[in-house]
């Protein structure tokens, strides 16, 4: 695979996607995590909005805020994971090298694990949103056109942070496997995903908004709050979304690099 | 059968001419150890080639090299005309590995593995080409049972029908019969030889196995820490030696007897 190459075929893309649904549907494990953690988040959550509300006038007002910024943050989360843990499949398989190896180019690769972190997304989240809808009354549907552009926003940061951190496990064996699971939590005091930015301190709140999800959460509340759509926000996440992309894939690529100066690849473990 | 759209043959392909491996001044150096050190050689189109030396000597390290997974820290290698990495796009689709340290998906069966590859190296006429495999490699018995639950010698066919899948050029193999039955290795050889004749394609393997190099290959070359310490047929080497076998010179070279002690 030439690192520099940007060809891309749809059938090599589709031959990975495939590899990853054959392997979805003969083990029911995977499948039943990709609904297990979701599932558990929104009653949790779901109970504790349930009980502010109660008690509280202002979230009474605000319905919905804590179980929405819930959903949207497992958008930001899994997408992350449904992209990082199909790559991860890759090393455990010892599959990588056969992969670098065949025509496939790392757009080709890059492309087929985005289509999966949608896929797994669908399965995880989509039970979630009916689950919220039944037992919460809360029809995250209900936030109508405003909802793509939060998701596509969560979506492309998911995105940018699983090139990267896959870019590291390449580089850097399996022992690196757990940046995969925690990094994305380092983001969530900074993205503001269950309060306000003007909560920060003021040197923190240009940290946050530095980071494309901060524009959603606050776009979730402005919608959820006072019914107005901050398309300014959701302009300004999307182009900060372009570069973290573009930044992410320049970093893999690198990485990739680095892997094959240091002969990574042929000993793709621990 | 397998020319992908993407990768096409130029008409004039330069590479028409060239070794199918041309390997100058390679050297890789890991921190401050070499693990390749200045070698060269070109290899003839058509012919098998074994890489010999003991354990550390450097051979799959070359072979990285020449598929392009290790990047060289100085020297060049050209495959089938085509500079590498560089040029790796034009020359992937032509060429397939087997080896040791990469496995298939467990957990997904033998068909659907390699209809993967399959449609990854773009192969035409994808259903005809799996039972052809099936039925050369004797595949048909576990074609819908899962990777993970084939034996030591059912796993070795089905890596080399997915290395055989595009009908390669260009074979490299990496230790292909490590850990097979005398039977089972004896088959994989011999099915390595038709498909060399009837394709006329290039093969380069690193073995242990010195019987095999010595049944397959028309040119060994043998490696110690990195260096080449010798380059000929079998016979050559074995002649130069005063050996009757390769094991023997394998012996004399790694215990560092040279030619004219060994006689």
């Amino acid at each position: 695979m030439n690192d520099m190459s940007l060809r891309i075929a749809p059938h090599r893309i589709g031959a990975m996607i495939l590899r990853y649904w054959y392997l979805l549907l003969s083990s029911w494990p995977r499948l039943l995590e990709l609904m297990y953690w979701p599932t558990l988040q929104i009653i949790t959550w779901g109970f504790l909005q349930t009980y502010i509300a109660a008690n509280a006038g202002f979230f009474a007002r605000a319905g919905g805020t804590l179980i929405g910024a819930v959903i949207l943050w497992d958008i930001l989360f899994r997408g992350q994971l449904g992209f990082s843990i199909s790559f991860l499949e890759e090393m455990w398989a010892r599959n990588l090298g056969n992969l670098m190896m065949s025509p496939l180019t790392p757009i080709e690769f890059l492309l087929a694990l985005m289509t999966m972190s949608l896929i797994r997304l669908a399965i995880g989240v989509i039970p979630m949103t009916l689950l919220a809808m039944w037992f919460f009354d809360f029809n995250f549907y209900s936030l109508g056109l405003p909802l793509i552009a939060f998701f596509c926003n969560l979506v492309f940061t998911s995105w940018a942070v699983g090139i990267f951190v896959s870019g590291l496990v390449l580089r850097n064996g399996l022992g690196a496997e757990s940046i995969v699971w925690t990094l994305m939590f380092a983001l969530m005091p900074l993205a503001c995903v269950y309060y306000p930015v003007q909560v920060l301190p003021h040197w923190l709140q240009l940290v946050a908004w530095s980071l494309p999800p901060t524009y959603v959460f606050e776009g979730m509340r402005a919608l959820l709050i006072d019914h107005v759509f901050r398309f300014d926000l959701m302009l300004t996440a999307l182009g900060l979304n372009a570069a973290l992309l573009l930044a992410s894939f320049a970093a893999f690529i690198a990485l990739l690099r680095s892997a094959r100066r240091v002969g990574a690849l042929l000993s793709a473990g621990e | 059968m397998t020319q992908d759209d993407a990768f096409p043959t130029p008409i004039s392909d330069r590479s028409s001419a060239s070794p199918a491996i041309a390997v100058s001044h390679l050297t890789k150096i890991y921190k401050s150890a070499p693990a390749v050190d200045d070698i060269s050689f070109a290899i003839r189109r058509g012919s098998i080639t074994g890489l010999l030396g003991g354990n550390g000597a450097g051979k799959t390290t070359t072979i990285a090299m020449i598929m392009g997974l290790v990047l060289p820290t100085s020297g060049t290698v050209e495959v089938l005309g085509h500079k590498m990495p560089d040029e790796a796009a034009a020359v992937l689709g032509r060429m397939n590995f087997e080896s040791p340290y990469v496995d298939m998906p467990m957990r997904l069966t033998v068909r659907q593995n390699l209809a993967i590859f399959g449609r990854l190296y773009a192969v035409d006429n994808l259903k005809a080409r799996i039972a052809e495999l099936a039925s050369d490699l004797d595949l048909s018995d576990f074609l819908d049972r899962s990777n993970g639950k084939l034996s030591a010698g059912q796993k070795t066919r089905v890596a080399l029908a997915k290395a055989l899948i595009n009908d390669p050029e260009l074979l490299l193999l990496d230790e292909p019969t490590a850990s097979l039955d005398p039977d089972t290795a004896d088959w994989v050889r011999s099915h390595l030889e038709r498909y060399c004749k009837r394709r006329g394609a290039t093969i380069l393997l690193a073995s242990h196995n010195m019987l095999e190099v010595e049944r397959l290959c028309d040119r060994v070359i043998i490696l110690k820490r990195g260096r080449i310490e010798d380059d000929d047929s079998p016979a050559g080497i074995m002649a130069r030696y005063n050996r009757t076998t390769l094991e023997e010179v394998f012996l004399d070279v790694a215990r560092g007897r040279d030619r004219e002690a060994a006689q």
